[in-house]
């Protein structure tokens, strides 16, 4: 066992792990965090992502110990309080889900994406959101939902 | 409320990780089970060694077929509402294997990884006998199924009507062609998972994924001898399931099994690779032999359709009469075969056997306008049915003439060129194809409770699930308008085995069942709600009637005098408090609707791009015109509409699980290796939703969505990809080299 230390949420967690317990793993059964997703627990599907010193990363392919002192945010803390973020509202309004099990990690996706700077058109955006499966078949309205804030420039 | 594009009520909960699938409920002291499956395909487990697993710390059990509790030992125990003829496959039975990946063991540790490593150390031998699981070298063995209760819902083809062999012979223009799709697996994006809380003597919380909280409870207390009353399986938020959530699957038993066992908590989660030995679309293959006169009027149809089946049940679809449900002929010849394989038992995929068969018949007419050269929409409405070809009833309504019309024009049809090859963008070549789409309308019965309770708002209950459908925010609408309450007021509670009962969430017929549910209790609320209202001293409702008030806002209203009125909270205060409430049952019409045919429809309108030289196929744009009756939210079902596109879409170009014959297993058994469109796969979708007044179907008009959208789209990107390339390929998925 190994003591780490996670910053999820801007909320410091100690935590004994294994050294084989991935960071998924870790959010999901030890700090109880499930809105982090796990699809295929192998890096195919983009339902674990979540943003780690504001890069979007796969927490299934990440082990726990790996990030020991890391910010972590997961789709639990991408609201400010009650307030959503632009990409959780538009989400909502353009329908961009339906089963929803594939949303968290879409939405993290979608804000590191755009941190990242690289998309310029809804070309670029389709591609650059192409790891995050959504089996549901809401591509449409989760690409409409992102170019909206992308366009809108309502990301800070 | 009803037609308004209201968006899902639960969507916050998605969008901040607040939702809790099947795996995600805090549990205390929760032990993790982990599954081994079988390696080989087909034999006896000889040894199975659990020593080594059983000794690694943090290791509390390894379930084997050798010291499993006792379970129910008479099969019909078994047998779930969608169970089909045969017998049901039962984990860790005995030392059998019956096909590859079969569960054999189940290790429960304190933590996920402890299971998922000790499971590692389980030895097992085993003697492996001969076995077959390819559908193509086994045609011959195609025989007539079992029949049983749930061929109900999936009736054998009709007899044969004319002279099929003699009218094909005669006609002038005919096409007889073969069809193969291979396996498809359901992959929603959440795993397969169960949660399971042990409350004390025989009594369990069970959170499970699963599209019919009822059936898994009645399920779990036959098979491990429980009261139905002490198990109670809640199924609120689930990550998708496209019909693998119709039947129990394995985790909910084994997780079950070990619960009771060790009278503890457990979770168990399918791995990804562990949700392949697991129910799928079957293997298909399909001859049809359609043919027509000279002004293109069909004149005979045969449509043979031959699937897999287990060694253990005689799971069927409903194939080969489709083209009759679309298309008048005077001389028909339907015939549905299965062939038993060594894999397991497949299961209803959405849109089950309509996309099979539409994906061939749609193919097949494309071929025969071709063959006639009739434009393929020209070609479809000359053989339009006003009636149901098959009985000359009636249709409760059928709008897919609008469906063709309103979509051919948006798309902009005419612009096609008829010769293959001839339209070009680029190094592209661009094709247009159109396909017709049908499917059943479905209605079960649905039991629901109503109530108003002391703050005045109205509260309903029904054990159906929602499984990204839209079914919450669809049925808070309905209750809604019913009562003439906004939204806000309403609370509808569901995915939950404890409330009234509902069928299983499948085949596009919840929303007509929950919804008539819903409708009749509400109907039945508002007599009692205004029985309890002239019951109140003074009450100036005394001596009106039901048709003298009206229901708005919380109150009832006197039409004539609006002034006059008492609220809900008032009704519910003269009651002393407690809440008014009713459970009432919705049920299909069946007496009136015997003497209709009764259908959704669609079209499908597709634009493809084949690279000249790479022949990559892109899908550049889509329209699908939907007939469905009354749509009670356009953003859902839209959405239900797309989603389905982007099924077809896939089906059409992308999915497949690719059996290795040899080995009797599936090769493809992850996410990377099992294609389905990506987001840069996918580009402009557009539904048209007709204007299809329905007043005979059911109290809501509506027929449902969920499969409609699938059914038409492979043929149409199959016939695009004819249109670009001059090439027929007759097999899904169309893959580039086809083309090469
Ligand atoms: S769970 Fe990490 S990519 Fe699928
Ligand atoms: S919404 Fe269901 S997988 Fe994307």
């Amino acid at each position: 066992m190994t003591t780490i230390v996670l910053n999820v949420n801007q909320r410091r967690y100690s935590l004994q792990v294994l050294p084989w317990v991935s960071l998924l793993d870790a959010l999901r059964e030890r700090l109880k965090l499930t809105g982090t997703k796990k699809g295929c627990d192998h890096g195919q599907c983009g339902a674990c992502t979540v943003l780690c010193d504001g890069k979007r990363i796969l927490s299934c392919l990440t082990l726990a110990v790996m990030k020991d002192g890391s910010d972590v945010t997961t789709i639990e803390g991408i609201a400010s309080g009650d307030d959503l973020h632009p990409l959780q509202q538009a989400f909502i309004e353009h329908d961009a889900f339906q089963c929803g099990y594939c949303t968290p990690g879409q939405i993290c996706s979608a804000v590191g994406m755009l941190n990242e700077g690289k998309a310029r058109t809804r070309e670029d955006v389709k591609e650059l959101m192409s790891g995050n499966l959504c089996r549901c078949g809401a591509n449409t309205g989760i690409i409409n939902a992102i170019m909206e804030v992308k366009e809108g420039g309502g990301l800070e | 409320m009803v037609g308004r594009p209201v968006s899902r009520l639960e969507g916050k909960l998605k969008v901040t990780g607040a939702a809790r699938y099947a795996a995600e409920y805090d549990v205390p002291d929760l032990l993790y089970g982990y599954v081994v499956n079988s390696t080989i395909t087909k034999g006896k487990i000889t040894r199975i060694d659990v020593s080594a697993a059983k000794a690694l710390n943090g290791v509390l059990e390894v379930i084997t077929h050798e010291n499993r509790p006792d379970v129910a030992s008479v099969d019909l125990k078994y047998t779930d509402m969608d169970a089909p003829p045969g017998v049901v496959f039962k984990p860790l039975l005995d030392a059998e294997v019956k096909y590859n990946g079969q569960p054999l063991a189940l290790v429960i540790a304190e933590d996920f990884e402890t299971a998922r490593y000790a499971a590692t150390l389980v030895i097992i031998e085993y003697q492996e006998e001969p076995f077959e699981t390819c559908l193509d070298h086994n045609l011959e063995k195609a025989r007539k199924p079992e029949k049983g209760l749930a061929t109900m819902l999936k009736p054998p083809p009709p007899p044969p009507t004319g002279n099929f062999e003699q009218a094909f012979k005669d006609s002038p223009v005919k096409v007889d062609s073969e069809f193969r799709h291979g396996t498809e697996h359901h992959n929603p994006i959440e795993l397969f998972a169960t949660t399971t809380v042990y409350e004390g003597e025989g009594k369990l919380t069970i959170y499970d994924k699963t599209q019919g909280t009822v059936n898994n409870q009645l399920f779990v207390a036959n098979v491990f001898g429980l009261h139905y009353k002490d198990v109670r399986v809640l199924s609120p938020f689930v990550g998708g399931a496209f019909g693998a959530g119709l039947r129990p699957q394995y985790q909910l038993y084994l997780c079950v099994m070990a619960s009771l066992f060790l009278k503890r908590n457990v979770r168990v989660v399918l791995e990804r690779k562990q949700m392949y030995p697991f129910p799928h679309r079957p293997q298909s293959y399909q001859r049809l032999r359609f043919a027509a006169d000279a002004n293109g009027r069909l004149t005979a149809l045969n449509h043979l359709a031959i699937s897999e089946a287990s060694q253990f049940e005689d799971y069927v679809e409903t194939v080969a009469q489709w083209s009759h449900k679309l298309y008048p002929a005077p001389n028909t010849l339907f015939e549905y075969k299965l062939a038993s394989l060594d894999l397991f038992t497949p299961l209803d995929m959405r849109a089950p056997g309509g996309v099979t068969a539409l994906h061939a018949i749609e193919c097949t007419m494309d071929e025969l306008a071709y063959e006639a050269s009739i434009d393929p929409l020209e070609f479809r409405l000359r053989n339009y049915a006003e009636t149901d070809p098959v009985t000359g009833k009636p249709f409760t309504s059928k709008a897919l003439r609008e469906c063709y019309m309103r979509a051919a024009k948006q798309f902009g049809w005419e612009k096609r060129s008829p010769a293959p090859g001839s339209m070009t963008r680029g190094n592209k070549f661009v094709g247009y194809g159109m396909a017709t789409g049908i499917w059943d309308a479905y209605q079960f019965p649905s039991r629901v409770e109503a109530m108003i309770t002391q703050d005045g708002k109205l509260v309903l209950n029904n054990a159906v699930t929602d499984i990204g459908t839209g079914t919450l925010t669809v049925m808070t609408q309905v209750a809604a308008d019913e009562l003439g309450m906004p939204m806000e007021n309403v609370t509808f509670n569901y995915g939950d085995s404890k409330k009234p009962f509902s069928m299983f969430q499948g085949g596009s017929s919840m929303t007509a069942s929950t919804g008539v549910g819903i409708v009749v209790a509400v109907k039945a609320l508002k007599k009692k709600l205004l029985k309890k209202a002239k019951d109140i001293d003074g009450s100036p409702f005394k001596n009106v009637s039901g048709e003298d008030v009206a229901f708005r806002d919380g109150s009832i209203f006197l039409r004539r005098s609006p002034s006059v009125s008492v609220s809900f909270q008032e009704i519910v205060a003269a009651n002393g408090g407690r809440p008014v409430k009713t459970t009432n049952m919705g049920a299909p019409h069946v007496l009136k609707l015997r003497k209709y045919a009764k259908a959704t429809h669609s079209a499908a309108f597709v634009e493809v791009e084949v690279d000249k030289e790479l022949k990559m196929i892109t899908v550049t744009r889509a329209i699908t015109a939907v007939a469905a009756g009354t749509i009670i939210n356009p953003k859902t079902a839209r959405s239900q509409i797309t989603g389905s596109m982007v099924w077809g879409i896939s089906k059409a170009l992308h999915e497949e699980t690719i059996l290795d014959e040899k080995l009797g297993k599936y090769m493809n058994q992850n996410l990377a290796e099992y294609h389905i469109p990506v987001h840069a796969d996918i580009n402009e979708l557009d539904v048209i939703f007709a204007d299809e007044r329905d007043d005979l179907i059911n109290e809501l008009g509506v027929k449902g969505v969920g499969e409609i959208g699938l059914v038409a789209m492979p043929a149409a990107v199959a016939n695009a990809v004819f249109h670009a390339t001059g090439k027929r390929i007759r097999e899904l998925p169309i893959h580039f080299d086809k083309l090469l």
